[in-house]
């Protein structure tokens, strides 16, 4: 019974991580039209949903090819490192209490670990691709995932602290103690959804592919179902990075706490982190459609001099606090 | 058993990663395999019971340090000319002697791991305990590393700063 179960969490996660991937392609683009005051796509079946369909079948369709002066090892690799690290990030993300597929006492690690191993994708895609601005798009997404990396993980420390354990099931269980993270981790909260957005490299931050200047960026020159697959792991970023803050910050499965408890009671708790985790992956398509993409040196300076002197203050007082409180 | 043939497996493909990484004269490709053999030796520290030091070597080393080498080898831009300079220089000639030295170190280390009967016991050493030993008994060590990191720093924004002021046109 145990192992069936965790049988059916995985292929659920990855059926599942697929289809929203895949139906978000319309969903965004429906929004901010939304936002933006016009239609957006609205043509293909109700509401435009068909939209997720034909944009897969045109993908896997489309000619996949491989430029003659492209490096081909490096060129056929790159996609597949973000698909692959994304997925295996959805490993220890805890939908309730029993519904997992493992829970780690590296949790949190693991999930680093993972978003630091998809900048390969970028990377490799930048490098192998033996074109000027794939290459400029390349170096950019290295620079800045490296760096934003180190404020991700640092803004996730006043967290670790407060529980005493990286385990993604045992965060959550503490906030069921101590009210939701967001309060009392408010600035590693910021800190983390800006890091978080530069690591998925989405608008505003996605100065590796920005169009205006460089063409595609990284994947310039990728087509077809290659192309896809880097579009479906910004999207798997997106969905792991909402789901993360959910856990991490949004007490995860557990319903706010201002509720009568005969409403807690009835709703099933999965639904409470599935409900999060749209509303932030919203919130993240809301940014896409409200903010400029800042310039690089910006980019840059925002994160070393503003988000790590607050990350390091944030930890400073959290560690304060737990030892003299 | 299942945790032997990990064992196993892992650590195959990361002595092949590795032995492919020095013998690619493609710099790029190189540095691919070393990811892998990174990786590999990843999960072989995770089966002999080390969580902590196989994330570690996961975030750190293959997801942090070798982000740089691949940094500057794009900047580098090698290409062609790279891999026929490489092939110039690594020469069969060339292997000789360090292959005789590692085969010396080898024979070294079988004899050490043959001749003492203590086998690794296998137990699960967590995050918390790891972090405990390094702010206890260890913490010299850990605030030593601290220094070289803040030499390094104060190294790295020295160069980066006269660098700037040049590209200004002022005097440094």
């Amino acid at each position: 019974m145990e192992e069936l179960t965790i049988f059916l969490v995985i292929y659920g996660t990855l059926l599942g991580a697929f289809a929203v991937a895949a139906v978000l392609v319309w969903f965004e683009r429906r929004l901010l039209g939304f936002w933006q005051d016009r239609l957006g796509p609205n043509r293909v079946g109700p509401f435009g949903i068909g939209l997720a369909l034909a944009d897969v079948i045109k993908l896997l369709a489309k000619e996949d090819w491989i430029p003659p002066f492209a490096d081909r090892l490096v060129f056929i690799l790159a996609p597949t490192a973000v698909v692959i690290t994304m997925l295996l990030g959805f490993a220890v993300v805890p939908y309730t209490e029993h519904l997992f597929i493992a829970d780690l006492n590296i949790g949190l690690l693991f999930f680093l670990g993972m978003t630091s191993l998809a900048v390969y994708s970028v990377l490799l895609g930048g490098l192998g691709s033996h074109n000027k601005y794939a290459l400029l798009g390349g170096l950019r997404a290295a620079a800045q995932m490296v760096s934003y990396e180190v404020f991700m993980g640092l803004s996730l420390m006043g967290v670790v602290m407060i529980t005493g354990s990286f385990s993604l099931v045992d965060i959550v269980n503490t906030q069921a103690e101590n009210g939701w993270f967001v309060i009392s981790q408010f600035f590693g909260f910021i800190v983390f959804l800006v890091a978080g957005i530069a690591e998925s490299h989405r608008l505003p931050f996605d100065l590796p592919e920005a169009e205006h200047e460089l063409i595609a960026g990284f994947h310039t020159e990728y087509s077809g179902m290659k192309f896809g697959l880097f579009m479906l792991g910004e999207y798997l970023s997106l969905i792991l990075i909402s789901s993360m803050i959910t856990t991490i910050f949004f007490g995860g499965w557990l319903g706010p706490s201002f509720l009568p408890d005969a409403v807690l009671d009835f709703v099933p708790h999965i639904f409470w982190f599935f409900a999060k985790t749209g509303t932030c992956i919203c919130f993240f398509i809301l940014l896409r459609a409200a903010i400029p993409r800042p310039r690089y040196d910006q980019l840059m300076s925002f994160g070393w001099k503003i988000l790590l002197p607050l990350t390091l203050v944030n930890l400073l007082i959290t560690g304060a606090v737990l030892l003299w409180l | 058993m299942i945790q032997l043939g990990l064992f196993y497996i892992a650590a195959t493909i990361t002595i092949a990663s590795s032995l492919l990484a020095i013998t690619r004269h493609n710099a790029s490709h190189a540095l691919i395999y070393l990811i892998v053999s990174l990786l590999g030796s990843a999960i072989v520290f995770y089966v002999l019971g080390a969580p902590f030091a196989a994330v570690l070597e996961v975030l750190i080393y293959a997801g942090a340090i070798m982000v740089l080498f691949v940094f500057v080898i794009m900047m580098l831009n090698l290409g062609a000319a790279g891999v026929k300079n490489e092939q110039q220089w690594l020469k069969p000639r060339t292997w000789v002697i360090p292959s005789l030295l590692c085969l010396a170190l080898l024979a070294e280390i079988i004899y050490l791991l043959s001749s003492s009967n203590q086998a690794l016991s296998g137990v699960v050493i967590g995050p918390k305990a790891v972090g405990i030993e390094l702010f206890g008994p260890y913490v010299l060590a850990v605030e030593i590393a601290s220094m070289l990191l803040l030499a390094g720093l104060v190294g790295a924004y020295h160069l980066g700063r006269r660098y700037l002021i040049d590209m200004r046109g002022e005097s440094i």
